[in-house]
């Protein structure tokens, strides 16, 4: 079976273009996705209010769209950034060896052989004045952001450094890259120019497929109540007191859980596509 | 194979000790800090008492100190006292730990019952249509959010249909074994659901690879029954992968529900973890967390023994 690509891709641009354009919506409606409005709360849909509102009277749409902003940045930016660091720890692991090579590894099964969500509550919990940051700086919204990315980083790096070491080993005995060392290639240019290229399609495989488990893995420590905090809200957390609400207005517990559901299906489909078309060996079994 | 064994027993050994101190290092900068909340406890409590508690727990001494005290009362089987149960810790996990054990071992048979049948029927019709809705319920099955997927059957479920209890263990109502297993239904489902598009994804592509090989030919040419190749011939050869994946996900039989549980309110050593984080009970935090560790690295090591004895090409020396 051929996985679609077009219709993971199509959807996942529009929830991307829809989530940027939250601002320019809430300009257009008139509307602040953060005003409070206690007079109008739970309000079905109406003109003024596309999909109701929340516990707050917020407008559910506007928040919606700025939950997504969030939760697809955290996605984007700490899958790239863990591929940067895999893809850097893989290439200095294969090419190197020895070791350098044992030791990285060993590293990287320690970490994959660890309860990775439990260490993660700890992790998000962590108060940050203890380890001598500034109340400033601790308390910040935005370092609950930079903390979530930070977090995915440190168990994400696992799978691209694996990935990139193998395609490294097997890359770096061939012809050509003999060749160019022989012409006086330096080793950064020989990583760079000659090994990166060869492993950059299963590292967008690797990258896509990261995306989908960051945005679940956000989503998980936001609903905790341990991932982005007030006033910034992702998808997660604003189903964060969706339990006590489902009486009340289940839309407020249905809508965030099933942009969280499409994104992530989006990413997983287009993922799995990108591999299929990349490696037809793969593409049999699927 | 035992020399094998040996040294990666060691290492996990070493690796626990490791762990057992960054573990014990980061809930020590926990937000919140045991004194003062005996201090908000009560409130008649002077400055004299503050100076004179933190000596008794020992937390005026260095970081290092007294985590050789922990580790040297832990060694010697005295994991400490829980201040949120109030009650020794060991006592305290191992209820939880069973009622885990019930919880995701229930939904563990199910969900690999389930997905060797599905996945089996899938790789035996490849570009069925049946294959394409397997895959594709698979692809929703792993994309499911599980506390999003427990609201909506508590909504379902619970608030809606009034059918089932939403939260807690049961047992204290009319027959004990139906109360409690009344409880279980939906958060069984939850985990049940959750996990078996990953599974089925596995046994399916297993299956697949194994059903391509040249002896599975040679069965079928020399006159097997469809059942006998599919069953004995294909099934042997699908095991290594399955088998690593079943020995993984005994890995995640302790703090694998921890989503489900806190949704459920069921009294798991997932939600014990949670609260015992989020309660600042540093001993019960401690044990539980470790305790996680180790089960998940020995399945681990289990998943690599189990691939080693089922497919004879590899050998660990």
């Amino acid at each position: 079976m051929r996985l679609p690509l077009l219709l993971p891709l199509v959807l996942l641009a529009a929830i991307a273009a829809a989530s940027l354009a939250g601002p320019l919506v809430a300009h257009v409606m008139g509307a602040d996705p953060a005003a409070v409005d206690l007079l109008d709360r739970f309000a079905g849909p109406s003109v003024a209010h596309p999909l109701g509102t929340d516990e707050l009277g917020r407008d559910m749409l506007l928040r919606l769209l700025e939950g997504g902003r969030v939760s697809l940045t955290i996605g984007v930016a700490a899958s790239l950034a863990a591929a940067v660091l895999g893809a850097a720890i893989g290439l200095a692991s294969g090419y190197l060896g020895g070791w350098t090579d044992r030791v990285l590894m060993r590293f990287a099964d320690g970490v994959i052989a660890l309860p990775l969500l439990p260490l993660l509550i700890v992790l998000a919990a962590l108060d940050l004045k203890k380890l001598g940051i500034p109340h400033v700086i601790a308390d910040s919204p935005a370092i609950s952001l930079i903390r979530i990315v930070v977090l995915a980083v440190l168990v994400g790096w696992t799978t691209a450094a694996r990935l990139v070491r193998g395609a490294t080993l097997v890359t770096r005995s061939r012809d050509f890259v003999r060749a160019a060392r022989s012409l006086g290639a330096g080793t950064p240019h020989i990583l760079w120019r000659h090994i990166l290229p060869n492993v950059m399609a299963p590292l967008v495989v690797a990258t896509t497929l990261s995306v989908g488990d960051i945005i679940l893995l956000e989503s998980v420590l936001s609903f905790l109540g341990l991932g982005v905090q007030p006033p910034l809200a992702s998808w997660g957390s604003m189903l964060s007191n969706a339990e006590e609400l489902i009486t009340s207005s289940p839309f407020i517990a249905i809508y965030p859980g099933a942009m969280i559901f499409l994104t992530v299906i989006a990413c997983n489909l287009l993922g799995d596509g990108l591999l299929q078309r990349f490696d037809p060996r793969d593409a049999a079994r699927m | 194979m035992i020399r094998f064994t040996a040294i990666r027993l060691v290492e996990i050994a070493a690796m626990l000790v490791l762990m057992s101190f960054v573990i014990y290092a980061l809930i020590g900068l926990m937000p919140g800090d045991p004194i003062d909340l005996m201090l908000g406890a009560d409130p008649h409590l002077t400055s004299a008492d503050v100076a004179r508690l933190k000596q008794l727990y020992g937390v005026d001494r260095p970081l290092i100190e007294r985590y050789l005290a922990w580790a040297h009362a832990a060694l010697s089987g005295d994991l400490g006292y829980s201040r949120l149960f109030s009650a020794p810790v060991a006592a305290t996990l191992l209820p939880r730990l069973g009622n885990s054990l019930v919880l995701l071992g229930l939904s563990f048979v199910i969900a690999f019952a389930a997905s060797l049948g599905l996945g089996i029927a899938a790789a035996r019709r490849p570009r069925s249509r049946f294959d394409a809705a397997v895959n594709f319920t698979c692809f929703a099955g792993v994309s499911l959010p599980t506390f999003w997927l427990a609201l909506i059957l508590i909504l379902v479920f619970a608030e809606g249909l009034g059918w089932l209890p939403a939260s807690g263990m049961g047992g204290s109502e009319g027959g004990v074994f139906a109360d409690r297993l009344r409880h279980l239904i939906l958060p069984v489902a939850t985990l049940t659901i959750a996990s078996i598009g990953g599974y089925t994804r596995y046994v399916r592509a297993a299956m697949r690879d194994a059903l391509g090989q040249d002896h599975i030919r040679t069965a079928r040419s020399k006159g097997a029954s469809e059942a006998r190749v599919v069953w004995r011939h294909a099934l042997r050869g699908a095991m290594v992968p399955i088998a690593t994946i079943l020995a993984l996900s005994f890995g995640t039989l302790v703090s694998g529900a921890l989503v489900t549980e806190e949704m459920f309110a069921y009294p798991g050593m997932g939600k014990l973890i949670f609260d015992a984080v989020m309660g600042n009970d540093y001993n019960l935090a401690l044990a539980a967390l470790l305790l996680a560790t180790a089960v998940t690295m020995l399945a681990n090591l289990a998943a690599d023994l189990a691939y080693a004895w089922l497919d004879p090409r590899v050998s660990y020396r």
